[in-house]
């Protein structure tokens, strides 16, 4: 059996589900400068709210194609109410400082949402595996593969594109591009700085959710899901170079390949794989694959 | 500001403070004895980050090194039936440093946010193998430790005999770390967080200033680690998990980078709340650190330990 189109397929899909987390990472890290550790619990918000709305439907319908825009409202709630929440109360006080106070401050953000989630929604897991079954298996190459993570596949490829609308066609685009090159001068010649920030932050946060979202119906939602999701998402902004969005596509689809075929090939390896790419990227170009030569203060 | 070395007044307090926990034995539970040397043991890996963090370098993998050096105990005496300290601790030590030493050389090229993505990505990396490789590390289940052993002798209260042995070594490892910061190597690092073009202009290299941290940072949490694999008498792989790492940043900028001391006093308190808020409310605690670790960050963005300080700089 070739198992050339099974690390093709298999790494693509998750390839896309890495996207759809790291996007986010480094979007918001291009304009706020902050490296957000508690994405990996904005992704599970996404995800619980996602498996909540599902489950609200009524048991046939949970198998229909009804869940899937409930899964982007979900990720669309997540966006507008948590995100600026938070940008508000919590990353507003510590623009500007150190980059390592942004990181301890999510930190404290990650340990807080962790334990938020499981008031909310509790620690039994919630099992939604409604959508999934819903696309069933699909053949390729004389291969049967779950349907679903192409559908994934797709989300990540029109989120990337709208991100690109976004951010090269639209005058919030522009006004972003502004606040990341030059926030002082931005703010001089007119530009809401403070309202960029919050919406570059909501729309970060709307990616992680949506990311999660559309997991939930893969695997069983659960405390603890983002803790794991938010190294994996570090190591593919590492090497895509942090604040590029394109590095962000290019390094997901590197891990995402070389993820499936050591899965395929050498089993041991499988999650060594992205921190050991990760590591050599770094050695290789210390910025990552794409991002820019910061100069050292004098 | 520069932040300056102990002063003279701190070793009297600091002999003082050792006299009363090698007295407290005779009064307290068992159980809390445990607990405050786990918390010394740990506490030597936090003053590893903090020797870092006065460089304004953030390591968010010194898990590793407390992995590396409670493994190196687990391995001894799981597979090799070795339960010495004296043969266990100096080759943790020696194993951390040279490893530090190795990947040092590459961390030195980084600085802010690399660094801490990267010496997370080690960290990480040791931890997949950890995992995946059965054979050899035990996988999910770990290691168990038994036969602890000091200088031949198999102490009937192990318990009692390794709160004094990290007793003893926390003395040493503070003592060495409290010269490590006063030298002008350690003053080197706190030039580097402000200003790195200047030390080199001044002669100095900023790279091998990190480095040297690096390596006894690296030495000393190795020692931490391999002082808990006896305090514990487990290892497993989430030794070097991130969210570990993420403890040790957190106790460190809990207690700030002002003093030798205050990573301990930091651990100590980090190990009793962290203990008694999972006993009374298991599903709210990690919510309390974070408030708390998000207050320190606005307002006392020096640590606890500045608070002390200014108490005692305020003119009487």
């Amino acid at each position: 059996m070739n198992i050339l189109p099974i690390i093709l397929i298999d790494g693509i899909g998750f390839a896309s589900w890495l996207f759809l987390v790291s996007a986010g990472i480094t979007f918001i890290f291009g304009v706020l400068r902050i490296l957000n550790v508690a994405h990996g619990s904005l992704y599970a918000i996404g995800a619980y709210l996602g498996a909540t709305f599902i489950l609200g439907l009524p048991g046939q319908e949970q198998r229909s194609w009804v869940t899937l825009p409930l899964l982007l409202l979900a990720a669309v709630a997540v966006g507008l109410t948590v995100g600026p929440l938070i940008e508000r109360l919590f990353l507003r006080r510590v623009y500007g400082a150190d980059e390592v106070i942004g990181l301890l401050t999510t930190f404290a953000l990650f340990l807080i949402l962790e334990d938020v989630v499981r008031l909310i929604w509790g620690i039994e897991p919630y099992l939604v595996d409604g959508p999934f079954r819903l696309f069933g298996r699909v053949r390729v190459a004389g291969v049967a593969f779950a349907g679903y993570p192409f559908l994934l596949t797709g989300v990540a490829i029109v989120a990337g594109l709208m991100l690109w609308l976004v951010i090269h066609r639209t005058s919030f685009g522009r006004q972003v591009t502004c606040v990341i090159n030059d926030r002082e001068m931005a703010g001089a010649l007119g530009i809401n700085v403070p309202r960029i920030d919050l919406m570059a932050f909501a729309l970060g946060t709307f990616l992680a959710a949506l990311g999660g979202a559309f997991t939930a119906p893969m695997m069983s939602v659960e405390p603890g899901m983002g803790v794991s999701v938010i190294v994996q998402a570090f190591a593919v902004v590492g090497i895509g170079g942090l604040g590029s969005i394109g590095g962000a596509a290019l390094g997901c689809i590197v891990v995402g390949i070389a993820r499936a075929a050591a899965v395929q090939l050498f089993p041991e390896i499988e999650l060594f794989v992205i921190y050991a790419l990760m590591v050599a990227v770094l050695l290789w170009r210390p910025q990552g694959l794409f991002g820019a030569i910061e100069l050292r203060k004098i | 500001m520069i932040e300056t070395a102990p002063r003279s007044s701190l070793p009297l307090a600091a002999v003082a403070t050792l006299a009363a926990l090698a007295v407290l034995p005779l009064f307290l539970s068992d159980w809390i004895v445990f607990l405050i040397a786990l918390a010394l043991a740990k506490g030597a890996v936090v003053l590893g980050v903090v020797m870092l963090l006065r460089g304004g370098l953030i390591s968010f993998g010194h898990a590793l090194y407390f992995a590396i050096g409670a493994y190196t105990v687990g391995f001894l005496a799981n597979r090799f039936g070795i339960g010495e300290a004296l043969v266990a601790l100096p080759l943790a030590i020696v194993i951390s440093a040279v490893v530090a030493a190795a990947l040092g050389l590459l961390l030195a090229r980084f600085r802010g946010i690399y660094f801490a993505m990267l010496s997370l990505a080690l960290s990480m990396i040791l931890y997949t193998v950890l995992i995946k490789f059965y054979d050899f590390s035990g996988g999910t289940d770990g290691l168990s430790v038994r036969g602890f052993a000091l200088a031949g002798i198999t102490p009937a209260h192990p318990g009692l005999v390794q709160y004094y042995l990290v007793l003893v070594l926390t003395a040493a490892v503070v003592y060495v770390g409290g010269r490590f910061l006063a030298s002008p190597l350690g003053y080197l690092m706190q030039a580097v967080r402000y200003n790195e073009i200047r030390i080199e202009y001044l002669g100095a290299s900023a790279s091998h200033a990190i480095l040297a941290s690096y390596v006894v940072s690296g030495a000393v949490s190795g020692l931490g680690g391999a002082l808990t694999a006896y305090l514990v008498g487990h290892v497993s792989p989430e030794f070097a998990f991130w969210v570990y790492s993420g403890d040790f940043v957190f106790v460190a900028v809990l207690g700030g980078t002002g003093s030798v001391f205050a990573p301990l006093v930091g651990s100590v308190a980090f190990e009793f709340v962290k203990n008694y808020a999972l006993k009374f409310s298991p599903h709210t605690w990690q919510l309390t650190l974070g408030v708390f670790l998000l207050l320190v960050i606005y307002f006392q963005p020096k640590g606890l330990w500045s608070l002390l300080t200014r108490l005692r700089a305020r003119p009487r």
